[in-house]
């Protein structure tokens, strides 16, 4: 049993150890809103929030996260979180959407250290996150739409 | 079966009438004719395109599935345009189990499928009607429930009015079904639509918050009741058969429900993914590579640069005189070109989920061919199609993966839960499973050789393919392959806009043990950037700007050179660029859309950096505007992430590469900025998933040469022999 705070909430996980917490999510929780695309931290899929930081979840156990605080895209909330979805919906962003609950995660953490990425900065920070339809371009400004709500 | 399938399907158009009935106390329009084969699973729902119940909520059946290209959206758009629901009481969902009702019209009615950018021109006309059919059903309700004439009868958003009576779609639904539908509908002139042709403001995607919120399901988030996981080992080569397998230690491990075996390989099955995973590590399997594929990729190119070389085995195109044509060049010019096996690699890795309970069998996932997984399906689990059910999911891209006519997936995962006695089982690839699958975009070599007199115009034009097949073999060939010619392996060389006086262009079809497959934009993804990168040596060579070299080639064919025009004008051809820019255009027809994209490029190390694309094509009525917008902009990161730097390398018939960083793809630091500009049209619909992906790498290549004086020829940009 691995006791870690998901989404605000303190969480028991019945699970081995070495589960990555991708799975556990998916598998064991029944939180299928993190996605798996590669497994192997070449694809942001599966990003999550701990503590606060971008994480590939399919390459963090469930060990490495007991007792921290997650965020999965199903608790994206507050804010930062709003301005993210808001611009993502309004420009829409999404083809598949497959690659996007990792897009949101990792723009959420981006603007909540950067109020006011400049493009390298966002080619930075989201570089990791393959789209494979290729909505970069909206990423993009979806990004900057967000920063200018929240300024 | 699936031969069966093809041969008793006859096109619907012909003896199908639109009609409606009742159901689960509401109206269905676009009722199924007889003699269709049906679904398990009582009550029948998708036999319609349209079923609107008690409660208002109006539930679209989509002939379509939807790997991103927006169809769902577009569907619901062609059917509200007439219907006039409110868009909060609209739902769309797969249809499938009906090919007299769902049968794809581009593909002559026979069997419901989504490829070839065709879904929305195939729904342009039908789905239209069936809104207005669903419409004048509930007018004529209220009509003779108020006692009123229909004609005096509104709808808006939902509400049927008449003065100051009101009543929503739920209320009159029951006794809409229970009236006869009227003989025939009046469709909306263009001038009155209020949906179509619009842009995001007036219409978003009703699908974009459940995607940017992690609720929108995919077939990898497919719950069930006692749903297990299997992650497949399949034959390092292809071709190879299992021999022997040692699943004991395997079988022991916690979670561990099953290790089998099924045609296609071996099956580890666990109550979870990771424990399916740490299981398969575990399974030892001896293999028979008797039949399997043991060439490299240096071998095959070796040998297709062999074949180019050679007369061509068929003929695709001749005419004109090509003798005389080179005979009156004052220049010949000649150039090989080639391209690699590319992956598709979605970023939901193949899978499928399946069941078989009751004697039903239940299959959830990406149907691209859901009549032809029905027929699969049931071969496999050993019952009649009819005892099938298909649950077609919403998938993360595609690309024509899911478009397999072996239905490899589908098999195995009713191959698998047969073996576990039916329990539900999700079949999951890995992205290394995926990568290293099958099912390719086929490996080509072009050789092409063209004359120019002493003014600069093309006499003869000669251009040689030499690949594998994708349709040779499968029940597609009867109607695709002609005269020893695959239509897909010559589709956007066979036949070109530009006005040529002598064209030949012959085919090699090549046998290697490699399955292959459609890839967004098939044929022309390679056929694209030889001729147009060739045409851009040519006009280098005639001393011409290669705009105008086009252009002069173009008076027979208007579309093409209006689309050419508007792209260069737009991304203001010919006119200075800052130092360090240079452009390149390109144009391409695919899919009966026609796409010209002038590129600006800037070199960083030995790579083209690329800054903008400027895109403009004729793709007849747009439905949804900026959902082409986004297909153009998705088709051209795609294409452009493919020829810098996507490349499959077969070493003695293994693929090597496997995850994302050998099987490398575009990411948010290469993608240009792109304008699209959408000719005007009254045109049907073409299409738009494909057709922004063939002129985006000849582009480049042209503006790369512009940069180094540099041609590549051989793709992707960054192998090192391009270094
Ligand atoms: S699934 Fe974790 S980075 Fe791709
Ligand atoms: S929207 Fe399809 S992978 Fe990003």
């Amino acid at each position: 049993m691995i006791e870690l705070t998901l989404n605000g909430k303190k969480q028991a996980v019945d699970a081995e150890g070495d589960m990555p917490v991708l799975w556990a999510l998916r598998d064991v929780l029944g939180l299928t809103g993190t996605k798996f695309g590669c497994g192997q931290a070449q694809c942001g899929a599966c990003t999550i929030l701990i503590d606060g930081v971008p994480s590939r979840s399919c390459q963090t156990t469930l060990a490495d996260v007991a007792g921290r605080n997650v965020i999965t895209i199903e608790g994206a909330n507050g804010k930062v979180a709003e301005a993210v979805i808001n611009a993502w919906v309004s420009l829409d962003v999404p083809q598949c959407g497959y690659c996007q609950s990792g897009q949101v995660m990792a723009t959420i953490a981006l603007l909540s250290e950067n109020k006011k990425p400049s493009d390298a900065d966002i080619d930075a920070a989201l570089s990791g996150n393959l789209c494979r339809c290729a909505t970069y371009q909206r990423i993009r400004a979806a990004v900057h739409e967000a920063a200018r709500a929240l300024a | 079966m699936l031969k069966t399938l093809f041969e008793t399907a006859s096109p619907s158009r012909r003896g199908f009438l639109m009609g409606a009935t009742a159901f689960a106390g509401g109206l269905m329009v676009g009722l199924a004719p007889r003699g269709a084969v049906a679904q398990a699973g009582g009550q029948n729902p998708f036999q319609g395109y349209v079923a609107i119940a008690p409660d208002g909520v109006v539930t679209i059946y989509s002939a379509h599935m939807d790997m991103g290209q927006g169809i769902y959206h577009g569907i619901a758009t062609l059917l509200n345009e007439e219907l006039g629901a409110d868009w909060r009481q609209i739902r769309v969902e797969g249809g499938s189990g009906n090919p007299k009702l769902f049968g794809n019209l581009a593909w002559g009615g026979v069997m419901q499928g989504t490829g070839g950018s065709t879904g929305t021109g195939s729904s342009f006309e039908r789905y239209r009607r069936a809104g207005a059919l669903a419409r004048q059903m509930l007018v004529n309700a209220a009509a003779a429930e108020w006692k009123v004439p229909a004609a005096e009868i509104k709808i808006e958003n939902g509400t049927l009015s008449h003065g100051a009576r009101k009543a929503g779609f739920g209320e009159f639904a029951a006794k809409a079904a229970a009236l006869p539908p009227p003989a025939d509908v009046k469709l909306k002139d263009a001038s009155e639509w209020r949906y179509i042709g619009k842009d995001r403001a007036v219409l978003g995607k009703f699908d974009s918050r459940a995607k940017s919120t992690g609720r929108q399901d995919y077939t990898i988030d497919v719950k069930l009741p006692g749903l297990l996981t299997a992650v497949m080992i399949h034959p390092p080569r292809f071709g190879a058969k299992v021999k022997s397998f040692d699943a004991a230690k395997a079988k022991a491990m916690k979670g561990v429900v099953d290790v089998v075996q099924i045609p296609r390989g071996i099956a580890v099955v666990a109550d979870n993914m990771w424990r399916a995973l740490k299981a398969r590590e575990a399974v030892s399997v001896q293999w028979d590579e008797t039949g399997a594929e043991t060439r490299s990729s240096s071998d095959l190119m070796a040998s297709y640069r062999a074949a180019a070389a050679q007369p061509g085995k068929a003929i695709a195109t001749d005419k004109g005189d090509l003798t005389k044509g080179f005979a009156s060049a004052a220049k010949v010019l000649e150039a090989t070109y080639e391209f690699p096996y590319l992956a598709h690699a979605a970023l939901e890795p193949l899978n499928a989920v399946a069941r078989i309970e009751n004697g039903v069998v239940e299959v959830w996932g990406g149907h691209q061919m859901p009549d032809v997984y029905q027929m699969a399906a049931a071969q496999v689990a050993g019952v009649t199609p009819d005892k099938v059910k298909m649950h077609v999911m919403k998938t993360g891209g595609g690309f024509g993966r899911r478009a397999v006519i072996d239905a490899d997936i589908i098999t195995e995962a009713v191959g698998v839960s047969k073996a576990i006695g039916g329990k539900p089982v999700r079949v999951q690839w890995t992205r290394e499973d995926d990568t290293r699958g099958g099912r390719y975009r086929p490996a080509y070599v072009h050789r092409l050789k063209a004359g120019l007199d002493a003014s600069g115009n093309i006499t003869a034009w000669q251009n040689h393919v030499v690949g594998q097949s994708i349709v040779a073999g499968t029940p597609f060939a009867a109607g695709m392959v002609k005269n020893g010619v695959d239509a897909t392996s010559v589709e956007g060389a066979q036949h070109l806009p530009y006005a040529l006086p002598a064209m030949k262009v012959e085919l090699t079809t090549t046998d290697v043990g490699v399955p292959v497959l459609w890839w967004r934009a098939v044929g022309s993804t390679h056929t694209a950037y030889a001729v147009e990168a060739f045409l851009d040596e040519l006009a280098e060579a005639a001393g011409k700007d290669p705009v105008e070299f086009r252009l002069a080639m173009l008076k027979d064919s208007p579309r093409h050179a209006q689309v050419l025009k508007l792209a260069a004008e737009k991304a203001d051809w010919g006119k200075p660029l800052p130092a360090g820019r240079f452009r390149g255009v390109a144009l391409a027809e695919s899919f009966g859309t026609v796409v010209a994209q002038v590129v600006e490029v800037s070199v960083q190390g030995k790579a083209p950096r690329v800054h903008r694309v400027v895109c403009a094509l004729d793709c007849g009525i747009a439905v949804n505007p900026d959902n082409v917008r986004a297909q153009i902009e998705g088709g051209i990161g795609f294409g452009l992430g493919a020829i810098l730097k996507s490349k499959l390398t077969l070493d003695k018939g293994a693929i090597v590469e496997g995850n994302f960083d050998t099987y490398e793809v575009l990411r948010m630091e290469d993608m240009p900025q792109v304008e699209v500009h959408i000719l005007p049209s009254t045109n049907k619909p073409s299409g738009v998933g494909e057709p922004g992906v063939p002129p985006i790498g000849p582009a480049v290549a042209n503006a790369f040469y512009a940069a180094t004086k540099r041609r590549i020829r051989a793709l992707p940009f960054n192998r090192p022999e391009n270094a």
